[in-house]
């Protein structure tokens, strides 16, 4: 740590290469977004009305109501899986797997709800791969995005952090160049959540993974990518939540129109 | 000379745009459940039609060994043969109180032989046994084996005609769904007898359940009466899962 000599913003943003002047957002990049928020915000929402159904995460490939759940939310009347008959073994030796009978109706929404989900999977997927394919091709990863071996510096990232913290935030720049947690964010979502959600939602359908094994193999099961899924989706939904604070105190309307239009003045 | 190349640019072009309209044409005949305008249909049939060009076909669905079986809730209709419960029978409940020896099962619809099939029918033809994961849409999963014979044979022995393209199901408790071919003739489509190793009890299906792996819970429709064997989509009216709001394919 001591071989990091302490940085003023200023020289902090001397460091960070081409911080002055900015580049509007190029139109694939609004288009992109758009169509990806709008996506992930009917995700959201789906998502949790098909968690309603059933609140309890599991780990492994199995997890139901008559076996132990890793985590109940306390979300919809199901969570407390009342109602069963009395259950009967399976087998004759003692620690028997059992069956149950269901004896109440619970909240269930998923007819709509699943099928909003997957339509709106359909709006994230394709254009998000479009978005990937054309950052790639036209360099705007490397240029705008990605991280240069010196933004790994922990000085750098304090610095920044700290800033962020005091909620110190630059004005309205209406596109790249990123700041430095701008970028760790950006790349977290894009390169890493995003993809995430997508893997393990693939993970859980039973004709994906009739073809393809390996999805739920490599997250250890059905249940697990379930698991998965579900933390994901919450680190999205903080995500956004610091990214619309974050635009709405370093100029709301400038970057709206920013990410609407094109550049601003 | 340029003329003479066997393949020029608008050779291509044409053969390229009438192919890709071929498959376009494809697409749009009748093998895709009907959308009836409606935003959350189309996404269905969108992704029942990517499954079925870009996924294997034949492909099975993992299989699991005796003792990661688990305990397995029974939902839905439970015993169509109590009529203080909702969807029940007395057909059902006659049966039932027979131990199902005089059920049969009606094979109709697009074969050379229709008839019925009794339990001891079925329990002739060569069985299979599979240990599988059971999707519930809820969320939940449960490992069952499972004992019966594969839907392809009896659709054999039925005569099933060449220009059958959907199988569709009745069952007791007033269900009808309906399932394509390529899950029809799939190895692992079962119609179940067994479970764990014991005849298939009455809260999860006697006698005969259908397993269908690749697809959601409900799709394993319990209590079957009768099967229908056609070459069009078959909602199965409001019996049937679209109209009632359910996605009709389930491989999500």
């Amino acid at each position: 740590m001591g071989k990091y000599p302490v940085l003023k913003p200023r020289e902090v943003a001397a460091v960070l290469p081409v911080q002055t002047g900015t580049i509007g957002h190029t139109r694939w990049v609004k288009i992109s977004h758009w169509i990806v928020a709008f996506s992930f915000m009917t995700l959201a929402f789906t998502g949790f009305v098909i968690l309603m159904a059933h609140p309890r995460l599991y780990w492994g490939e199995v997890g139901n109501d008559l076996t132990p759940a890793l985590i109940e939310l306390p979300i919809s009347r199901n969570h407390r899986h009342g109602g069963w008959e009395k259950s009967a073994p399976f087998f004759q030796d003692a620690p028997s797997a059992v069956s149950a009978n269901r004896t109440y109706d619970i909240f269930n929404k998923n007819s709509w709800g699943r099928s909003l989900h997957f339509l709106a999977a359909w709006f994230l997927t394709v254009p998000g791969a479009v978005y990937l394919l054309a950052g790639i091709v036209t360099g705007h990863f490397r240029r705008h995005l990605w991280l240069r071996v010196g933004e790994f510096a922990p000085r750098l990232v304090w610095q920044d952090l700290i800033g962020h913290l005091r909620l110190q935030i630059q004005p309205a720049t209406g596109g790249p160049q990123y700041g430095l947690l701008q970028k760790y964010a950006y790349c977290g979502v894009v390169f890493l959540a995003l993809p995430l959600a997508v893997v393990t939602g693939l993970a859980m359908s039973p004709a994906i993974t009739a073809s393809y094994p390996f999805l739920s193999g490599m997250f250890g099961g059905f249940q697990s990518a379930r698991t998965i899924h579900f933390f994901t989706a919450v680190v999205l939904v903080l995500f956004l939540f610091v990214h619309v604070m974050m635009i709405v105190k370093s100029g709301f309307k400038r970057q709206m129109r920013a990410m609407t239009f094109g550049r601003i003045r | 000379m340029k003329t003479s190349r066997l393949i020029n640019r608008r050779h291509a072009l044409i053969t390229g745009l009438t192919s890709v309209s071929g498959l376009l044409i494809s697409g749009c005949s009748r093998k895709l459940p009907p959308t009836y305008g409606n935003i959350l249909r189309m996404g269905d049939t969108l992704t029942y039609a990517a499954h079925r060009a870009l996924l294997a076909e034949q492909s099975l669905a993992r299989e699991y060994s005796h003792k990661d079986i688990t305990s397995f809730p029974a939902i839905g209709t439970t015993d169509p043969g109590d009529p203080s419960k909702p969807r029940s029978s007395e057909t059902y409940r006659r049966l039932q109180s027979g131990a199902f020896a005089e059920w049969r099962l009606a094979v109709e619809g697009l074969v050379a032989r229709p008839g019925f099939y009794s339990l001891a029918d079925l329990k002739r033809f060569p069985s299979r046994t599979q240990v599988t994961r059971h999707t519930c849409e809820e969320g939940w999963s449960a490992i069952a084996e499972w004992t019966g014979v594969p839907l392809s044979r009896v659709l054999d022995a039925a005569g099933m005609l060449r220009v059958a393209r959907f199988v569709s199901f009745y069952s007791y408790d007033g269900w009808a769904d309906c399932i394509d071919m390529l899950d029809a003739l799939h190895p692992q489509t079962l119609l179940a007898y067994g479970m764990n190793g014991q005849d298939l009890s009455v809260p999860h299906g006697a006698p005969v359940r259908l397993r269908v792996e690749r697809q959601l819970g409900y799709k394993n429709m319990k209590y079957i009466e009768r099967i229908v064997v056609r070459d069009e989509f078959d909602d199965g009216g409001k019996n049937g899962s679209i109209q009632n709001g359910w996605s009709w394919y389930t491989g999500i």
